[in-house]
């Protein structure tokens, strides 16, 4: 897990976000669409990627952590994770 | 100089006919609620005045004059009559916060239909029960939203039309699918207004009740009355205003204050279409001037989280008055926008079934930071002794907030359910379901619900359709769903589940729970938390006694146990 690279673990976050999140298949959406404030993913959805982000990166995010606007971007999620994987 | 001016001076011979005679109505007449938000404020020389400035993903902006939204609802309306709609049927607004929604409630209420808003966000189960409950005979909707609606067609036999406002005219359509593009449509410059009375049904919101099925809570036109004269004086809303309410007409903030009030006011209106951020909202008002705000306390602490310094990055100066509806606003959140905004905002308490705006703080009068307010004037107001249902009289008592009924948008009843309906009245009060205090001077005191329904982030979850659909996950085999303390939604849900044999808990297993009601029910109904137990607290007749896990999430005494279960 320790090397995992940052391009396959921005895959994951989106490929979930995309499966979970999106109602319309055919939105398209980046590693930096806005997903908070674009209102992609509510604040009480935000519970469950957290969920999801611990499980799959075995990582613990504390909550004061876990904001809006780091959450708001797959790159923010992302550089957020690493943090706690080192 | 505020409208209401002196809040004493207005309590004195207070009589709602003051506001039937502002907008020209007369006892008996016709009053539709779209005619006054649109036709008449063009008849009344405002047809070019900016009805609606909306903002939506990507930088969408778009803008309506009254003119606009006048020929919007003759144009929907239209649509809907050549369909065979007709009044009295049930048209369900299913989109997100766009500008067809609001055009579409004044077409809907121009032919006399009811419009029965929903929020976007809802799972496919929580839309069917609703829509099977009301019997709808229609839905508009957008394509991202469609396929919730195809998921549960088939079983809603009643629902004739599914209206897609977006649809791409190259992707097929299914059965019972129209397409209705407004800007693509030929305005409709005069159309016959269904003529509605006082008391034709006009707008179906669904609320949660502690148990059993959500319940559809009928308004009448005559509602306007009560809208129109609460949003003067309460919100203050003034003719060069620039007014931002937050709430999404899914929930009766949205479409009291969100539509009805404003528009019947002739009051220019922003809307936001876009999810929460400091830098967003705060930009908006920057950019729109807005000048009278009214949001929710959720919305204030999640602004106040992210500090006092992002403020100073924009042009608030616009601001002039302040409001807050939902749940009860905190003392520090007054305090915090008294400090960064130069005024409090003030808390107005009132429910779906009121319509509007029922105890309130207002312009002029003192706040006390983390207080109801007092009533409005023509309401009665009081807190019962939950023993004799006797109004308390000696300040301090803790008591149910209950209502002298008889207030022009009171909800008229409880769509298909007589007995529930009835259950609300009491002594000859209407009992609201919560709990306050009154002060030695009169202001109201919040204490908490008095029941099990769970105030998430001013939006109410029935512990009762949580569970319910808990028990529809193959791995579930009890559950007890309470509220749990919450820094910014003040509660939110949390989750008590026994497994099933064979399975194990686990944290993918809780991701997986979390999900499922997500999609099936909504995001806010979904457990924020998920505790798995071994055996729930019951009473010896088998109920899962709720109390006690409540107790435990909040740290408070478990009170009486001796009813409990022994192993």
């Amino acid at each position: 897990m320790e090397n995992m690279k940052l391009e396959e673990m921005k895959d994951i976050v989106l490929n979930y976000v995309i499966k979970e999140y999106l109602d319309d298949e055919e939105e398209k959406i980046t590693y930096d669409t806005c997903l908070i404030s674009g209102g992609y993913v509510d604040s009480f959805s935000m519970v469950s990627l957290l969920v999801f982000l611990e499980n799959k990166f075995k990582i613990k995010i504390p909550p004061s952590k876990a904001t809006p606007e780091a959450f708001d971007s797959v790159n923010k999620i992302v550089s957020l994770v690493s943090q706690y994987m080192k | 100089m505020s409208n209401i001016g002196s809040y004493e001076e207005r309590l004195k011979n207070f009589r709602w006919s003051l506001a039937e005679k502002e907008l020209g109505y007369k006892d008996g007449e016709v009053i539709n609620i779209a005619w006054y938000c649109s036709d008449r404020i063009c008849l009344n020389g405002n047809s070019e005045k900016i009805a609606l400035y909306y903002e939506g993903f990507g930088g969408v902006v778009k803008k309506f004059t009254f003119n606009d939204i006048r020929l919007a609802g003759n144009t929907i309306g239209t649509f809907l009559q050549n369909l065979g709609l007709k009044n009295e049927d049930r048209i369900c607004l299913f989109m997100d916060r766009i500008p067809e929604l609001y055009l579409s409630f004044l077409g809907i209420l121009k032919i006399g239909a009811i419009v029965q808003p929903l929020f976007s966000a809802f799972g496919d189960e929580s839309l069917f029960v609703r829509l099977e409950n009301a019997r709808t005979r229609a839905i508009i909707t957008q394509r991202k939203h469609l396929f919730k609606v195809r998921k549960i067609l088939d079983k809603l036999p009643d629902l004739e039309f599914v209206i897609v406002v977006d649809q791409d005219k190259n992707k097929p359509l299914k059965s019972r699918e129209v397409l209705f593009n407004i800007e693509e449509s030929s305005p409709v410059e005069n159309m016959e207004i269904f003529p509605t009375v006082a008391e034709s049904p006009s707008v179906l919101h669904y609320t949660s009740g502690t148990t059993g099925q959500p319940k559809g809570v009928k308004h009448v036109h005559y509602s306007l009355i009560s809208q129109y004269l609460t949003a003067k004086w309460v919100l203050d809303l003034q003719n060069d205003d620039i007014y931002w309410c937050t709430a999404d007409p899914g929930w009766v903030t949205g479409t009291s204050y969100g539509i009805i009030g404003p528009w019947s006011l002739g009051i220019t209106q922003c809307i936001l279409d876009a999810g929460f951020s400091a830098q967003a909202w705060y930009s908006f008002i920057d950019k729109y001037r807005v000048t009278m705000w009214y949001s929710a306390p959720t919305a204030i602490r999640s602004l106040m989280k992210v500090g006092d310094e992002i403020i100073k990055e924009y042009n608030l100066s616009s601001l002039r008055q302040l409001a807050s509806v939902g749940e009860p606003l905190n003392a520090e959140a007054v305090i915090w926008s008294e400090k960064n905004f130069r005024m409090p905002f003030l808390d107005t308490f009132w429910q779906t079934e009121t319509g509007a705006i029922m105890i309130s703080n207002f312009p002029g009068m003192k706040v006390k930071p983390g207080s109801m307010g007092k009533p409005f004037p023509g309401i009665t107001g009081v807190v019962l002794d939950p023993n004799t249902l006797e109004p308390i009289t000696e300040p301090g008592r803790i008591g149910l907030i209950a209502f002298k009924p008889g207030w022009p948008s009171m909800m008229r009843s409880y769509w298909n359910n007589e007995k529930k309906y009835q259950e609300k009245f009491v002594n000859g009060w209407y009992l609201s379901g919560d709990r306050a205090r009154i002060d030695n001077e009169g202001y109201f005191w919040f204490v908490g619900r008095d029941d099990d329904v769970i105030n998430t982030g001013g939006h109410l979850v029935s512990p009762f359709e949580v569970e319910s659909a808990l028990l529809e996950y193959p791995a579930v085999g009890e559950s007890a769903v309470v509220s749990k303390p919450d820094e910014v939604n003040m509660e939110v849900v949390k989750a008590f589940i026994t497994l099933k044999i064979g399975f194990v808990p686990g944290k993918d297993l809780e991701l997986d729970i979390m999900n499922f009601i997500r999609k099936r029910l909504s995001p806010m109904a979904m457990p924020q938390e998920i505790e798995f137990v071994e055996a729930l607290p019951k009473t010896r007749s088998g109920k899962i006694m709720r109390r006690l896990l409540h107790a435990k999430e909040w740290g408070e005494e478990t009170g009486d146990i001796s009813s409990l279960e022994s192993d």
